[in-house]
């Protein structure tokens, strides 16, 4: 059994907006959501600076019952849910009946550390004999799929209901293991998408690494510079996005929008071999990814008009986009526009891959690539394989039709969709 | 403490519980938690906190076992109370 699969519904809790609306004005106008974070600076932070949702109490309210919130610590089940129910209603479903769950609907929603703030809280009272007073909510927030199962309470999900977690790529993987399940004929709708706490205790063992930009605690929206000359690093980020994946059967019988359709994907490794380790891509497997996503969406390598990359703002952005130009056989004004959205929002780790996918479908639907933020000056062995024009410094007016989306994370992990326009 | 006083505190905490389709109004002195105000067994142990920090009592294991009505909580309040005055 194959079936097509399609993107009905779409949410997002990003550093520069939350919901729809606001974060597609922020991706069109290049409104930044990087800030100055007076807590890393008291904390002796190398970098002061972050991408984080902006919450207020009262849109807690629209999402949260009193008693959720009750001590509720986790910020990433925090952003999940707002994204997660949003994509839902987005997609015109309803929550399930009080008294039977929606068989036929799951949730893949990743997150990479969940409920660290709330861990802390924890840790300090065990660490003082006071285990008594934890709560009955320590180990729901803190459990890694304690998104998806806020999530699955929530809308009443009956089919599967499950986290992945693969470090950076986390997002994009969700996505396509959703596709699968879908096309395989085991669900009619995933709701897929990815979350990551914020706060000085997820990002810490990345300052400690020193891979970190540390120069602009003084100038926030310039420090995260993707393919720049001058990027010195990632700004880290949190966040979550949320796609509703649905049959394509499914979604014309209910006559719901449709975004975009998921021709495919790959997931690989580079097993931490050659140039590949732990904290490195082995730039064989990159490739190997995109080529056989290009396959297994059954497209040609030509028929890509648009990239979201990885691209992260560290020395490795150059290798990235060489790895594309090697897979696709293509450079020069013969490459797809690409873009990297993380100059706007940072570098959201494990929601990194699912509020991307959700930019780069919000795309289709704008009939917009939107521009690159910070990369006036191109990193020299960037601009050699692609001349200006290919990397767009601000949003364009532009009706992509086949979109390669890519993910990179730790662990020398890699995953590759591929999205088309429906007309 | 008022006896009143002490019922409105009770019953301020375990509102919070309440499913959404219960009133507070079903708050009466003989309400078993579970059974009849439908509450979350495992919201339990976050009531006993919540009458801890209330009333500035401790409860023991035992105490949680026997606390199954508003009744039984306000007892278990009050002797603790008492114990820790005498």
């Amino acid at each position: 059994m194959s079936r097509r699969v399609v993107v009905t519904g779409l949410g997002v809790c990003a550093p520069n907006g939350i919901g729809l609306k606001e974060f597609g004005d922020a991706m069109i106008h290049g409104k930044s959501g990087i800030r100055f974070i007076p807590k890393l600076k008291e904390l002796k932070f190398g970098c002061q600076i972050a991408g984080e949702p902006q919450i207020s109490e009262a849109l807690l309210q629209n999402y949260f019952t009193p008693l959720q919130l009750r001590g509720l610590k986790a910020s990433g089940i925090i952003y999940g849910v707002i994204a997660g129910t949003d994509a839902w209603a987005d997609a015109g479903l309803k929550k399930a009946p009080d008294d039977r769950p929606d068989w036929d609907s799951g949730i893949i929603f990743g997150s990479g550390t969940l409920g660290i703030a709330k861990f802390h809280e924890a840790m300090l009272q065990v660490d003082e004999g006071q285990v008594r007073r934890l709560g009955s909510t320590t180990v729901i927030q803190t459990m890694a799929s304690g998104i998806s199962a806020y999530l699955g309470g929530i809308l009443g999900c009956g089919n599967q209901v499950t986290t992945n977690s693969s470090a950076c790529t986390t997002g994009t993987e969700g996505v396509l293991m959703g596709y699968e399940r879908i096309k395989a004929g085991q669900a009619e709708r995933m709701l897929v998408g990815s979350c990551s706490d914020s706060g000085p205790y997820v990002w810490g063992g990345f300052d400690a690494m020193r891979i970190l930009p540390r120069n602009f605690n003084d100038n926030p929206e310039k420090a995260s510079r993707p393919m720049s000359a001058s990027a010195a690093g990632f700004v880290p980020g949190s966040g979550a996005g949320a796609l509703v994946l649905e049959s394509l059967e499914s979604a014309r019988a209910r006559g719901a929008k449709i975004y975009a359709e998921v021709l495919g994907g790959a997931i690989n490794s580079g097993g931490q071999r050659g140039e590949g380790s732990m904290t490195a891509p082995n730039s064989e497997a990159v490739q190997r990814c995109i080529t056989a996503a290009v396959r297994q969406a059954g497209i040609q390598i030509s028929d890509i008009d648009s990239i979201n990359g990885h691209l992260t703002a560290t020395a490795k952005d150059a290798l990235e986009i060489e790895n594309w130009s090697q897979a696709l056989e293509r450079n020069g004004k013969d490459f797809p526009i690409i873009n990297s959205f993380k100059g706007l929002f940072g570098h959201c780790l494990s929601a990194a891959g699912s509020i991307e996918c959700v930019a780069s479908v919000l795309q289709f639907q704008l009939n917009k690539v939107f521009g690159n933020a910070n990369c006036e000056d191109l990193h020299p062995d960037i601009e050699k394989l692609l001349p200006t024009g290919r990397i767009p410094k601000s949003t364009i007016d532009y009706r992509p039709n086949i979109l390669a989306k890519a993910s990179f994370g730790f662990g020398d992990v890699n995953a590759c969709v591929i999205f088309k326009r429906v007309n | 403490m008022d006896e009143n006083i002490k019922y409105e505190k009770l019953r301020n905490i375990i509102k919070l519980y309440l499913p959404e389709d219960v009133s507070v109004d079903y708050i009466d002195i003989k309400s078993h938690l579970i059974n009849d105000l439908n509450i979350n067994s495992a919201n339990l142990v976050d009531i006993v906190l919540d009458v801890e920090d209330e009333f500035d009592i401790m409860l023991e294991n035992d105490d949680m076992d026997t606390m199954q009505t508003v009744e039984d909580a306000l007892q278990i309040i009050d002797s603790k109370i008492a114990n820790k005055n005498s």
